[in-house]
């Protein structure tokens, strides 16, 4: 009743092309956006921007990161984390190392690094298909892993090899806080899904998902295969290095090499198959799916007596649960969540009267 | 010279360990296209429930059966709620119901049995024997004999029974074997219960090596460039597969790992894998894909 397009008539072509089309939905995200920017600042406690809706955000752009080359461009990656790593990293040693370098400019350069070394691991998909080039996205993990804990130079000579954040300072303003770092994070993240949004709608998505659905068939049509496959893995590297940043710095604090170890690639990719291959929403919802999931299950298991369930079986019951919902996932809803949250929407346009 | 001989036959041996678990990878990709991460997470299961029978009791035989057994129940289950659901799915969303698998089958094994690190005594001696001066492990040429073994008892199978004549079939085109009456799932459950039983072999021997614990199920890791040199579906490419990368990476730490650092196993071979792949992409042995549009 409230949420249907009636009398919505586009009367321009940049009206037809705009993201969201319905005026609902513009209200809505609008709503959303100052809620997140002036609400929780003002509502949310340290445990929440620390340990709930910091890790979500950096997660949620790490899963667009790797969905860009997955879901869009259809290369299976399973280096994710060692982009992460590269980009925050590469921030880390830019802070260290030129004087008065600003820290957005160190992330998005620390990006842009990870990007090239993501690159050099995506030269090999021109020749290499499908589960082959597993392999390289796995060269990249354990060589960049290797690299980072080798050479101390990487770390500053820091004898446990950790790295630490360098101050949270932006044109003066202290970010430092838990607040502070939630805005920083907030405002990255929708800078970014803002512009990753608009790169799936061009011609250089448009060109990707022609790639993911046959390759040779689009090369045959024209699409430059070397560019479009090249640009893919250099912008997935881009997105995961801001994240990286995001995660060692705004999130963790101190980080070392092997908190980007496989086991984080693996989250990332959980987290685009439960959200939604090819989806930009999918990557929010399936990146809150796997931040609140073992928080939940926490909080169910001190629910029951002492005892019943001892913290190793906790982690082991986790994981087990973990297992069976990803497949109940590909087998009830190949699209993930954002499938579901399309399907609720357009149930909601017909809603209280259905066709 | 001695010395460099002695190198490469104990990293030859090395390697037949990594075909160990290729070949239980190899067996399911042929018969159903499927990639199975979980290959890792059921060395572990086989591993750890093995050693848990016999530490409550169990003779050493009567474990293997139950364990045996079990694999193969799991086999079953697999087929009947991941692989049958599934069917006509595209090959990557196989491969992460397999993710999703492993996850599973690790937690459940470790719900089942604890997490704490189990010895296995398989009564395989370990003293080095020396051959024309060189020191070569026993229980590695022991290792390499099982897995000659399973190589002979599974092209066996494969090449002189029925059962394998309807698997060859599978491998070579699903839709036309469906079509003269072969039955796809239970040739699917065949395989995995196949694949299990591998896993239980590897894991024995891998268990005896490194201890059974968690880590086990890492091995999967080791056995991937072994797969890709070898290409997915050949039995005899992983063990070829399994020589190269043992040799390579016994030789690259020896040799090369005193100029660049210590730690460069985890990714010699992938390194190497992917040189590989640059000049042969579907492996030294597999099928060349032909496209068509």
């Amino acid at each position: 009743m409230l949420y249907q397009e009636a009398g919505q008539l586009a009367r321009r072509y940049a009206a037809e092309r705009r993201i969201f089309r319905l005026r609902q939905d513009r209200i809505g995200l609008l709503l959303l956006l100052v809620f997140a920017f002036v609400g929780v600042p003002w509502l949310g406690n340290d445990y929440w921007f620390s340990a709930i809706l910091i890790p979500f955000m950096v997660l949620s752009l790490a899963g667009l990161g790797l969905n860009l080359l997955t879901g869009f461009a259809g290369q299976l990656s399973l280096g994710s984390a060692a982009f992460m790593a590269v980009g925050a990293f590469a921030a880390y040693n830019l802070q260290l190392r030129v004087a008065g370098m600003p820290l957005l400019l160190s992330f998005a350069l620390g990006g842009v690094i990870a990007g090239l070394v993501a690159l050099v691991f995506g030269l090999p998909s021109l020749r290499i298909k499908g589960f082959y080039l597993l392999v390289s996205t796995l060269a990249a993990q354990f060589v960049v892993e290797w690299v980072l804990t080798r050479f101390s130079w990487f770390t500053n000579d820091n004898a446990s090899g950790v790295i630490t954040s360098p101050p949270l300072i932006i044109a003066g303003v202290d970010f430092s806080s838990p607040q502070g770092r939630y805005l920083l994070t907030l405002g990255l993240l929708v800078l970014l899904f803002w512009l990753g949004k608009n790169l799936v709608r061009s011609e250089l998505g448009r060109n990707w998902m022609a790639v993911r659905d046959m390759d040779t068939a689009a090369a045959v049509i024209g699409i430059r295969l070397l560019k479009a496959k090249l640009l893919a893995f250099a912008i997935s590297g881009f997105y995961l290095g801001i994240a990286g940043s995001l995660w060692a710095f705004a999130y963790l604090g101190t980080v070392e090499p092997h908190g980007f170890d496989l086991s984080r690639s693996f989250q990332v990719l959980f987290i685009i198959i439960i959200g939604g291959l090819g989806s930009v929403l999918g990557n929010f919802l399936g990146a809150a799916f796997i931040v609140l999931f073992p928080i939940l299950l926490g909080n169910l298991s001190a629910l029951l007596p002492v005892g019943v369930i001892d913290s190793g079986q906790l982690e082991n019951l986790q994981k087990v649960l973990f297992g069976a919902l990803i497949i109940v996932f590909l087998i009830k809803e190949p699209e993930g969540l954002a499938r579901l949250w399309q399907r609720f929407r357009l149930r909601l346009r017909v809603w209280p009267l259905r066709y | 010279m001695e010395f460099f001989f002695e190198v490469l036959i104990g990293g030859l041996l090395a390697g037949v360990m990594y075909s160990l678990v290729a070949i239980g990878f190899v067996l399911i990709y042929k018969a159903s296209g499927v990639f199975n991460f979980a290959q890792g997470a059921m060395v572990l299961f086989a591993a750890l429930t093995f050693v848990s029978l016999l530490e409550r009791g169990l003779p050493f035989w009567g474990a293997f059966l139950v364990t045996l057994t079990s694999m193969v129940v799991l086999a079953l289950l697999i087929e009947r709620a991941v692989l049958r659901p599934l069917v006509n799915r595209p090959p990557i969303i196989l491969f992460m119901a397999t993710l999703g698998l492993s996850y599973m089958i690790e937690g459940l094994a470790q719900a089942l049995w604890g997490a704490q690190v189990h010895g296995l005594e398989l009564g395989i001696p370990d003293e080095p024997l020396e051959i024309h001066g060189m020191l070569i492990s026993q229980f590695d040429l022991f290792a390499a004999g099982t897995a000659a073994l399973l190589v002979i008892v599974l092209s066996f199978l494969f090449n002189r029974t029925r059962i394998g004549l309807s698997l060859r079939a599978v491998a070579d085109d699903p839709l036309a074997s469906l079509a003269v009456g072969i039955r796809l799932p239970r040739i699917w459950a065949v395989v995995w219960a196949a694949a299990g039983f591998v896993g239980l072999v590897a894991g024995l021997l891998w268990g005896a090596r490194l201890g059974v614990q968690f880590s086990l199920s890492l091995v999967v890791l080791k056995a991937l460039p072994v797969l890709i040199i070898g290409g997915f579906s050949s039995i005899g490419g992983a063990i070829v597969g399994g020589l190269i990368i043992g040799a390579a990476e016994k030789i690259a730490e020896i040799y090369l790992g005193p100029i660049i650092g210590s730690g460069i196993e985890n990714w010699v071979p992938y390194v190497l894998a992917l040189v590989f792949l640059l000049v042969r992409p579907a492996g030294l042995f597999g099928e060349r894909a032909i496209e068509r549009v």
